[in-house]
């Protein structure tokens, strides 16, 4: 056969069988990954989204750090079940902000794309202290450790820069004071001012009022620990698109 | 390069190519017959695919996004279809649940199954988590499977407990009032809490120093009985509890109750108007009224 | 060349040596640098583990020149062995550790009162998950793929391994990429991009590492001695070369401090999960299966001497494999935010990856042709059979999930879990087994393995181990996937999540079970090899060592 023979050059050079397994492998993801940058329905159009506070980025993190997406997926399908189990399906807006994304590939416990506001402060407490204290059938792991673990405050700022550079609309009002946000997110009371400052800004990035709480999540006053992060992060997880303006019909939207 | 007789092998009486790498060789068996058509059957099938499904996206600047396929599917419109088939198949029992009294809903079985199947169903995935499997109740969160009620154990009152939720300030509607954290915020000495312990203990019904709750009456009369009741019994339009049955929502040792008196626990309940729809509310209420304790 | 030359006159040697001190030394000493100022005390961590590694690697590689002056270690004369003895070690080492993690997190699923342990967080099922997957795929895998690669190339090409010391550095810089990342899990430095969990720096690391395996692998190519290039070096170079373009893009992140071990992410979101998956479904297809195909096509052939079922499938189901697999990634985001056209590309070449995949199967398995009787009589041969089996179970079943509709149901569950181990245990796991079995007599110079019951035993316990997962892990995943979207007769959702992870508590137990059953194969094996290489029982007596020169020469060099 022609081919064969043809085939025979490729065995005899290593480098051009190098360049050719190059580009034969090169195209797939070049069709595949590339549109996504351009094509104008990749991301829906919406409002609400807003980056990260600085104590949710903190909390964010440690979801990373301790491995919560091995078990937890954040991403509900558009099936009927899901919609119903966990509340409106993803959509891709809400994830645009993530470096790196937290769809998840496995549901060990249930989706935590939407479970923001579910809970109370105290529950998540409760269950990420011990998980079987609130649910008896639980195989989630204790996380009580976080409570002890002061959050470190220092170089803040370098982590929402970093983000800015990766494209998140980070202000410079947010970055100067990215570590007094912190701190008045977890305290509330101590300073009000700080407080409406820290609203001011998340809310007029988002275009929504009430998208950012401030609470005392571990319920202890004296510090910031991890867990106040972590809980800060949990609270907001999907409540920020505001679906009532949502066009579920719009072309682009449906794709 | 093929300057060699050819190589026969003696098994499979097929050619080799000639080569050999560290004593291997190879054959030149031709591609099986069967394993080339089922390739070409993945091939043909994945381009009728495509043309049927959202396949194919543009380059930069040709005015579209992506060939949208013959069949328009989408699975987003899909999922909408799907939820309003469900709920048009729910509709007629869901409006009556939604306008029907407890009177009516204990009368008409097939509302009643309705609306426990419904309840059920939404209280696994949203109630359990805090309140326990079949409304069990855990630590600082009640059991709703007997009658002691905290707010209110009538239909209606259920049904506002869950819309409104309970010291959920975000709904101006919820349920609220704070016990003070009389040691945190120094309203009381550590001494006199230590003494109040002993007065809870005492009414109720187990044994207590005699002089501590002595010394405990008048901080009880005036600090406590605005809520709690001149006797402890409670006062559900507080929803303060009973502090003389052996129902604990937050642990009944003495530890756990100075604790509360120390701290106050203020427990918070999210509101559920929002998250979950009308009928699902209406329904949840029914089902925790049928646990067990529900009232008149 | 006589034992007196100079060290100069060693091809490749004195370049060599020189380059790998310089580059450890000046590794070493801007590790120091970062160890001195690091930003946080997971990268101080880190960085005083690598300067230690990089020292203790300059001060052997000195001692070891020093004594070079006697006796010529890059002979061209000889095939470089050493090497693959120390990548049979590490793999049967790293492979032990993964199975022992991959038990340990079955059983914290199955009995979180007794392998949880709240004071030590870093036990954790969260972090110790990224631990087993590294260990079993990277470090157990990597190993086997480093050294048999070396091994089949030389043997292939008959030449020497090109590059004197840079073998080392690959397996010497590899081993560390995989201590660096391994510790990080357990400080909880990841970026949780699934199989492409550490940081910034381990990347970095990784990835000149990985420059120095192309470069080696090539050079041997190169100066090779027959003029066709073997297949099995086909894979092998394709896995070499789409490791390092998906390696690099799916790790483009910007650290928030040089001297910090936190980087995040460059994309985000949709496009970021796309590349992750473009990168997660190719390392399954090129690390877990073109590196592997190549093993098979070297090691199935030299066990059973006989030659290779079809060339022309072997190029027909080479480049339609390779070109294929890129594109079906999409399949692990079936009905997510993803736009749906990719989906519906990520399916369709799922369902055509289903022959070329086949292709290797074939090839490897009627290479048997006229010598099946070696299933009954050679528990190696048997292994490597049943991993070819494993290997079209799952590539199968891929193409069968990546249909959406299947997805749908299976994707989130068990049902992913049993496909994976079906495929990493059984076709992984078990052609990895095969060419170790191969490796340990012909590299040790023994006649036999020392125990041929031994490997019975591996093997049965290993299959029954295998079957006990994934059977338990079916049954797990279709009951919980229909468990979630039962509806009862009123229409309401049926179950409330936790009772699906109340159900799985004895499918959980039968996983473990099947998870110790393999494990102890393992440690069957370890003893066997042990025994092997030293010289006991049926290993008893020295084979005599070939020189490259003295290798029958088939075809004439061009
Ligand atoms: C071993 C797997 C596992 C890990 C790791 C894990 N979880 Fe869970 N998680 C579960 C399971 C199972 C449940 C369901 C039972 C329960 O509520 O405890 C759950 C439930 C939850 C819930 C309640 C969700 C709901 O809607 O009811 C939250 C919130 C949660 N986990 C957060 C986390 C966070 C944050 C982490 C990491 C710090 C984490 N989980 C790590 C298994 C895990
Ligand atoms: C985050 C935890 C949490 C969740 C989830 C939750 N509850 Fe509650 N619920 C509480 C707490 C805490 C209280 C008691 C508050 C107090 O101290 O007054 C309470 C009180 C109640 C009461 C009042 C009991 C009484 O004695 O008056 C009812 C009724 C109730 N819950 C029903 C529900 C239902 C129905 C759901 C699900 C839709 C639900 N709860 C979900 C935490 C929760
Ligand atoms: C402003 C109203 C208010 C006052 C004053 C008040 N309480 Fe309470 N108390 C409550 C409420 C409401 C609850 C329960 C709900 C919650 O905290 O979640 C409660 C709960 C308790 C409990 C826990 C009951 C259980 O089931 O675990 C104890 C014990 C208690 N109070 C004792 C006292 C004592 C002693 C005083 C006086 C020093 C006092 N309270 C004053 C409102 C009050
Ligand atoms: C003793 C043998 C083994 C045991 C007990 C074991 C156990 C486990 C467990 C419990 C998980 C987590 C599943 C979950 O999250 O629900 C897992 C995941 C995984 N294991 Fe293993 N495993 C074993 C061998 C292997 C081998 C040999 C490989 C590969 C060569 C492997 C590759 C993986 C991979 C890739 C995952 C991640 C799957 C995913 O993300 O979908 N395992 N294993
Ligand atoms: C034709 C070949 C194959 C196809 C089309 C294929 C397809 C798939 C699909 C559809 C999934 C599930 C994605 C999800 O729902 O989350 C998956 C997961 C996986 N497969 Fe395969 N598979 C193939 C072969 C293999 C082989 C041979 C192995 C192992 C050696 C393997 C290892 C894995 C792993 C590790 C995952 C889990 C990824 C994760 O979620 O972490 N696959 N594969
Ligand atoms: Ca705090
Ligand atoms: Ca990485
Ligand atoms: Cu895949």
């Amino acid at each position: 056969m022609a081919f064969m023979k043809r085939h025979e050059t490729l065995e005899r050079h290593s480098l051009l069988l190098t360049v050719g397994i190059l580009i034969v492998v090169a195209i797939g993801g070049l069709v595949e990954i590339a549109p996504l940058f351009y094509l104008d329905n990749t991301i829906e159009k919406v409002q609400g989204m807003r980056p990260y506070t600085p104590l949710e980025l903190k909390g964010r993190n440690i979801y990373i750090r301790e491995g919560c997406y091995v078990c937890h997926s954040q991403m509900v399908r558009p099936l009927r079940d899901e919609v119903e189990r966990y509340g409106h399906y993803s959509l891709a807006a809400e994830s645009m902000y993530d470096h790196p994304f937290q769809w998840g590939s496995k549901r060990t416990g249930p989706d935590l794309a939407r479970v923001g506001g579910k809970y109370s402060d105290e529950w998540h407490l409760d269950h990420l202290t011990e998980p079987k204290s609130v649910v008896p059938e639980s195989v989630m792991p204790p996380y009580a450790f976080l409570l002890t673990k002061k959050l470190r405050l220092d170089g803040i700022e370098d982590h929402l820069k970093t983000l800015r550079l990766a494209g998140v609309p980070y202000t410079d009002d947010m970055i100067a004071n990215a570590k007094a946000d912190l701190i008045a997110q977890a305290s509330p009371g101590a300073d009000y001012d700080t407080e409406d400052a820290l609203v001011a800004r998340y809310e007029a990035a988002s275009g929504r009022k009430g998208t950012v709480k401030i609470s005392d999540f571990d319920r202890n006053p004296a510090t910031i620990t991890e867990m106040d992060a972590l809980i800060a992060y949990l609270q907001m997880t999907g409540t920020l698109v505001d679906f009532s303006t949502y066009e579920a019909d719009d072309l682009n939207n449906r794709r | 390069m093929t300057d060699h007789k050819p190589d026969i092998d003696e098994v499979s009486g097929v050619e080799t190519t000639g080569h050999s790498w560290d004593g291997i060789k190879e054959l030149n068996t031709p591609l099986p017959r069967w394993w080339l058509f089922i390739l070409y059957s993945t091939i043909v099938w994945a381009v009728i695919y495509m043309i049927f499904m959202p396949a194919i996206p543009a380059l930069p600047g040709m005015g579209y996004t992506n060939t949208l396929g013959l069949r328009g599917h989408s699975d987003r419109a899909l999922v909408a279809q799907d939820i309003a088939k469900l709920h048009t198949e729910r509709n007629a029992a869901s409006a009556k649940l939604l306008g029907a009294s407890l009177s009516q809903i204990e009368t008409d079985l097939d509302l009643q199954q309705f609306a426990l199947a419904m309840g059920e169903s939404a209280f696994g995935d949203n109630c359990a988590t805090c309140h326990g499997a079949g409304g069990r109740g855990a630590k600082g969160y009640p059991m709703l499977a007997d009658d002691v009620w905290l707010w209110d154990g009538t239909l209606t009152g259920i049904e506002t407990t869950i819309r409104h939720g309970i010291r959920h300030m975000e709904d101006p509607a919820t349920r609220l009032n704070a016990m003070p954290a009389f040691g945190r915020d120094g309203l009381l000495a550590t001494s006199e809490i230590d003494d109040l312990v002993q007065y809870v203990l005492n009414i109720s019904g187990r044994e207590a120093a005699a002089d501590a709750v002595n010394r405990a009456a008048p901080v009880f009369a005036q600090q406590c009985v605005v809520c709690h009741g001149a006797d402890g019994k409670g006062n559900r339009a507080l929803g303060a509890p009973n502090l003389t049955d052996r129902d604990w929502l937050f642990g009944g040792e003495p530890r756990d109750i100075q604790q509360t008196i120390f701290n106050a626990r203020n427990a918070h309940m999210p509101a559920w108007q929002g998250r979950l729809d009308d009928a699902t509310i209406k329904s949840l209420a029914v089902y925790v009224h049928s646990l067990g304790g529900g009232e008149k | 060349m006589s034992a007196n030359t100079t060290l100069n006159e060693r091809p490749g040697w004195g370049f060599s040596i020189g380059t790998v001190s310089l580059l450890v030394g000046a590794v070493a000493f801007g590790v120091l640098m970062i160890a001195a100022n690091a930003a946080d005390p997971m990268m101080a961590a880190h960085a005083w583990i690598f300067f230690f590694l990089a020292v203790t690697g300059l001060l052997v590689t000195g001692l070891w020149a020093g004594t070079l002056q006697k006796r010529n270690p890059f002979d061209p004369a000889f095939y470089e062995d050493t090497i693959v003895k120390f990548g049979v070690v590490a793999a049967m080492f790293w492979g032990i550790a993964g199975f022992l993690v991959g038990l340990i997190i079955a059983l914290q699923l199955t009995f979180p009162n007794l392998f949880y342990f709240p004071d030590f967080g870093w036990t954790n099922f969260g972090r110790l998950r990224p631990l087993h997957t590294s260990a079993v795929i990277f470090a157990f895998g990597g190993n086997v793929l480093i050294a048999t690669s070396f091994y089949v190339v030389q043997r292939t090409c008959r030449t020497r391994l090109a590059g004197g010391l840079w073998p080392w550095f690959v397996f010497w810089g590899y081993n560390l990429f995989i201590c660096i990342a391994g510790t990080g899990y357990l400080l909880g430095v990841t970026q949780s991009k699934e199989y492409a969990e550490p940081e910034w720096y381990a990347d970095l690391w990784l990835t000149i590492v990985w420059v120095a395996y192309l470069l080696v692998f090539l050079g041997t190519l190169w100066k090779r001695k027959e003029p066709h290039i073997y297949v099995a070096n086909w894979f092998y170079l394709s896995f070499i070369v789409t490791i390092a373009m998906l390696h690099i893009v799916n790790n483009l992140a910007i650290p928030v401090s040089l001297t910090g071990s936190k980087s995040y992410q460059l994309f985000a979101g949709v496009q970021d999960a796309l590349t992750q998956w473009w990168y997660g479904h190719n390392a399954v297809g090129f690390f877990l299966t073109t590196g592997f195909l190549a093993i098979m096509y070297y090691f199935i052939p030299k066990r059973v001497n006989r030659p290779v079922y079809s060339y022309r499938l072997s190029i027909v189901h080479f480049w339609s494999l390779i070109f294929i697999y890129i594109w079906a990634g999409p399949h692990h985001l079936h009905y997510t935010a993803l736009p749906q056209w990719a989906q519906t590309l990520g399916m369709v070449f799922s369902v055509m990856l289903w022959m070329p995949s086949w292709g290797g199967m074939i090839n490897g398995v009627m290479t048997l042709s006229g010598a099946w009787d070696k299933l009954r009589t050679d528990p190696v041969v048997r292994m490597m059979i049943v991993a070819l089996a494993f290997y079209g179970m799952s590539t199968f079943e891929g193409p069968l999930m990546s249909v959406r509709a299947v997805n749908s149901l299976s994707h989130y569950t068990e049902w992913g879990i049993a496909h994976v181990h079906s495929g990493s245990m059984g076709w992984v796991g078990f052609i990895s087994f095969g060419a170790i079995y191969c490796l340990v007599p012909w590299l040790w110079k023994r006649p036999a393995l020392y125990s041929k019951a031994l490997v019975e035993w591996h093997f049965w316990l290993a299959t029954l181990g295998i079957l006990f997962y994934i059977v338990a892990m079916y049954v797990a995943g279709i009951m919980e996937g229909f468990m979630w979207r039962a509806y009862n007769e009123f229409g309401f959702l049926e179950y409330a999540f936790i009772e699906t992870v109340k159900a799985k508590h004895i499918m959980y137990a039968v996983r473990a079970g099947g998870g110790t059953l393999f494990l102890l194969g393992a440690l069957l094996m370890a003893y066997n090899l042990v025994r092997t290489a030293l010289g006991h029982g049926e290993a008893r007596g020295d084979v005599e060592t070939t020189p490259i020169a003295h290798n029958p020469a088939l075809q004439p060099a061009e």
